[in-house]
């Protein structure tokens, strides 16, 4: 009894976050079924992508500035976190993670009398999210800290000049053209994070009820069907979909960061390479 | 490693110097007792001796070789190997896609490891290798699973309380209960799944499977091969062996 | 190894570590790292040969051939790489197969059917008799191939940015003298390109760096397999029984890694700097008002 199309997207749409079909397909292993449920395991991807992103944003901005402050012990740590982080591979830092998050103590942790549950922290959805936010806020901090370096000396002494200082020119002047600066940097960080999302379940962290990502389903169906051909082509196809959206989404706020200039100096996002981490 | 230096710097030559008819052995390594690497780097435990021993009654040459689990079959039909020997239990499901000798040992039990022997299994994930007929057995009998890419890491996961327990062949659990000091503990409820573990062919090799299965009757038969299983060091005493059922026919 | 280490189970302390830690499997460990050396050694040159074509090709002035040249440095950057790691070494496998097998077998049948790629003997790569030697350097080469594919669109990607980098007006200066365009692109264009790629394929190198534990999803046994199968809880079966020692494995790569990358930092500033001598670039003037 083979299924329909429309009845395989009903049953494994969703399977990747534990809903539809509890078994997944032992048989004809269907164009449709692979297209289903990777595209269900990208899912994942786009969850992993999306906040460690968004958290990351954050982080890095404050890293970027540790790393430009005069006092060393402000500077150091965070210099030892962007080594750390942009120095390993990030196949590493998730087995690394996974097995130091495992040896928490189980029934929790008690900090003056909170009890603190611990058990949720070596999952993939926490523990690997947790992974590529400190991955990309280090790289993003680096794109941010170079910015920062190269504004245009003219540009401090003029905000200086109409009397502005300290946290009033940081916050009007340097971090809207860090910002701008690096953004070109900082949309190819951006592609290659969701591209380092796929490396979630290849390291360390393990698949719960055979609940995984676009390429955990797509080397599913390549083991059982022995033949790459067709669900690693897919997966390649929804991760070109993926970068360019992302591109036209960073794209609209790099015209936005650049409205004021004139259109021959804007700068222009270029795709530069930053594979694996 | 050392060979594959020198294979670099000598990619350009062909292989035909070194033919000779060699058949090669695949397994896992990290199955102990069934397969594993010793620490001389070298593939050691039951299906060493006993592959040998077949290779030898045959008059063929071997060669082992090991691969990650979840891609064994694979690499089996693209000929990077020609036998499986790694505990690999018959079952249906891949029978449809290789071809397996006789058994060569019994259906053997698989049992839960857990923390405790009131464990219950419903209470959270149960962890298995991927690809394993434990791994579809929790899928298929409503337990969680949670998956591993080696026998090792599926222990790990109940020492650390990632998961309730750990399905898996009896006999690879029974020596990691025992000297765990009560740390760990075989659960009374144990699953028959799996019908014996046989080795596995390509199906266009049945001339080569055919030497294999008269090599494992021939042990059978005179009951070298029941002697090697009840070795203390591989499944004891107690194990299941063959006995007059490996006789008929002889 | 040594006599001490005859009996391991009766040794202990110090001893038991120094046995432990020279042991064939762990011998075999620190062979492991010379893989990955050998790897970067054979893939670095071989990603810039390809890069270098590759770049060359999307400049081209025959539309097909550019956009070949295009489409290749594209492809590589919209798709995550593990996806080409895990595709081209069972692609490249059965492709050279296929190929092999039009040629070798009678009829040279269709191979892929139903759930097996099944070719005759002939046709395998290398043949099934081959010695494990064969066997092994047969997928180290598809490791080094699939990493020089990949890793030579990044490059292309690079070197064809640094090609346009080089200032329009040192080309036409020399077709001005005379040159023919084959002359402008030999003498002039690609010894000026060197400065403008260097940050960008030092860049590269880096990331090649931390890719090598990739080696590990394609079969080879590198660090990171040794590390797993070493590190992992071993009982009475073998001879130097321990606990989960995983993590120390796992930490002893990272610090390797980390060390690698500095001491390559270290090593593209200083080439970085001896390139610039002389160059019309902002390292270049820096240089120069330093000296002067």
């Amino acid at each position: 009894m083979s299924m329909t199309c429309w009845e395989t997207v009903q049953a494994y749409g969703l399977r990747s976050i534990g809903i539809g079909e509890n078994l997944l397909p032992k048989s004809d292993f269907t164009i449709c079924q692979q297209f289903t449920l990777i595209g269900s395991g990208l899912i994942w991807n786009l969850y992993f992508g999306v906040l460690a992103l968004t958290f990351g944003f954050f982080l890095a901005n404050a890293i970027a500035l540790a790393r430009n402050a005069r006092n060393p012990m402000i500077r150091k740590p965070a210099e030892w976190f962007v080594f750390v982080f942009r120095g390993s591979p990030l196949f590493i830092q998730f087995f690394l993670a996974y097995e130091a998050l495992v040896l928490l103590p189980k029934g929790g942790i008690d900090i003056l009398g909170i009890h603190l549950n611990t058990s949720w922290t070596t999952r993939a959805w926490a523990g690997a999210l947790l992974v590529l936010f400190l991955n990309t806020a280090a790289y993003s901090a680096e794109i941010f800290h170079g910015a920062l370096k190269s504004i245009p000396k003219g540009d401090l002494e003029a905000a200086e000049a109409y009397g502005l200082t300290g946290w009033k020119k940081f916050i009007r002047i340097e971090w809207p053209t860090m910002l701008r600066l690096g953004w070109p940097a900082y949309t190819n960080e951006a592609i290659f994070l969701f591209h380092a999302t796929t490396l979630v379940y290849f390291s360390g962290f393990p698949a719960f009820a055979q609940k995984g990502d676009a390429l955990y389903y797509a080397n599913y169906f390549a083991d059982k069907t022995f033949n790459p051909f067709i669900p690693y082509p897919i997966v390649a196809f929804y991760f070109i979909l993926l970068t360019l959206i992302v591109t036209f989404i960073y794209g609209r706020v790099n015209r936005h960061l650049n409205r004021h200039l004139p259109a021959n100096t804007r700068s222009r996002i270029r795709l530069r390479p930053q594979l694996i981490r | 490693m050392k060979k594959l230096l020198i294979a670099t710097a000598l990619a350009g030559f062909s292989g035909a110097a070194f033919a000779q008819d060699v058949v090669r052995l695949g397994t896992e390594g990290a199955y102990p007792p069934y397969n594993f690497i010793n620490d001389a780097g070298e593939v050691a435990g039951f299906e060493r001796e006993f592959g040998d021993e077949l290779c030898k009654r045959a008059g063929l040459t071997c060669e082992w070789v090991t691969n990650e689990w979840d891609s064994i079959i694979p690499n089996l039909q693209s000929g990077n190997y020609d036998v499986i020997i790694a505990g690999m239990s018959i079952t249906d499901e891949r029978e449809e896609v290789i071809d397996f000798s006789q058994g060569y040992l019994p259906p053997a039990s698989s049992a839960y490891l857990a923390a405790a022997a009131d464990a219950d299994l419903m209470s959270g994930p149960v962890a298995a290798q991927t690809s394993t007929i434990q791994a579809a057995f929790v899928a298929e009998n409503g337990m969680q699973l949670v998956e591993y890419a080696t026998p090792e890491e599926t222990v790990a996961a109940v020492k650390n309380g990632e998961a309730v327990a750990v399905l898996a062949d009896k006999d690879y659990l029974a020596p990691i209960a025992a000297e765990s000091g009560g740390a760990l503990v075989l659960l009374a409820k144990e699953e028959s799944i799996g019908g014996g573990v046989g080795l596995g062919f390509r199906d266009s090799d049945d001339d080569l499977r055919g030497k294999f299965d008269e090599a494992i009757k021939s042990m059978k038969c005179d009951g070298t091969l029941d002697a090697m299983i009840t070795k203390a060091e591989y499944f004891g005493p107690e194990a299941k062996t063959w006995g007059d059922a490996g006789k008929e026919g002889c | 190894m040594f006599e001490v280490c005859a009996d391991p189970k009766a040794i202990e302390g110090l001893t038991w570590a120094a046995c432990y830690l020279t042991s064939a499997k762990h011998v075999d460990f620190y062979w492991s790292f010379l893989t990955v050396l050998l790897l970067l050694a054979i893939t670095a040159p071989a990603a810039l040969g390809m890069g270098f074509m590759g770049a060359t090709v999307a400049r081209s002035h025959v539309l097909p051939l550019s956009l070949l040249g295009r489409t290749y440095i594209w492809m590589v950057r919209g798709v995550p790489d593990i996806i080409f790691f895990l595709f081209f070494v069972i692609a490249l496998d059965q492709g050279l197969e296929y190929i092999k097998n039009l040629f070798v077998c009678d009829g040279g049948a269709w191979p892929w059917q139903g759930l097996e790629f099944r070719v005759c003997p002939e046709a395998k790569v290398p043949l099934a008799k081959s010695s494990a030697f064969w066997h092994q350097a047969y997928g180290f080469m598809l490791a080094v191939v699939t990493f020089a594919i990949v890793f030579g669109a990044f490059v292309a990607n690079v070197i064809y940015g640094a090609m346009n980098a080089v200032p329009r007006a040192q080309l036409e200066t020399a077709e001005a003298y005379g040159m023919s365009r084959a002359q402008v692109f030999r003498r002039i264009l690609v010894p000026q390109m060197w400065v403008y790629a260097l940050p960008g394929l030092g860049n590269l190198w880096m990331i090649l760096i931390k890719a090598t534990p990739l080696l590990f999803l394609l079969g080879v046994k590198d660090i990171v397999y040794y590390a797993r199968e070493l590190g992992g809880s071993k009982t009475q079966a073998y001879e130097y029984p321990h606990g989960d020692w995983r993590l120390w494995y796992f930490l002893g790569l990272l610090v390797f890694y980390l060390v690698f990358t500095r001491i390559s930092e270290i090593g593209i500033t200083r080439l970085t700097r001896k390139l610039s001598h002389g160059q019309a670039t902002a390292g270049g003037e820096a240089l120069r008002k330093a000296a002067a």
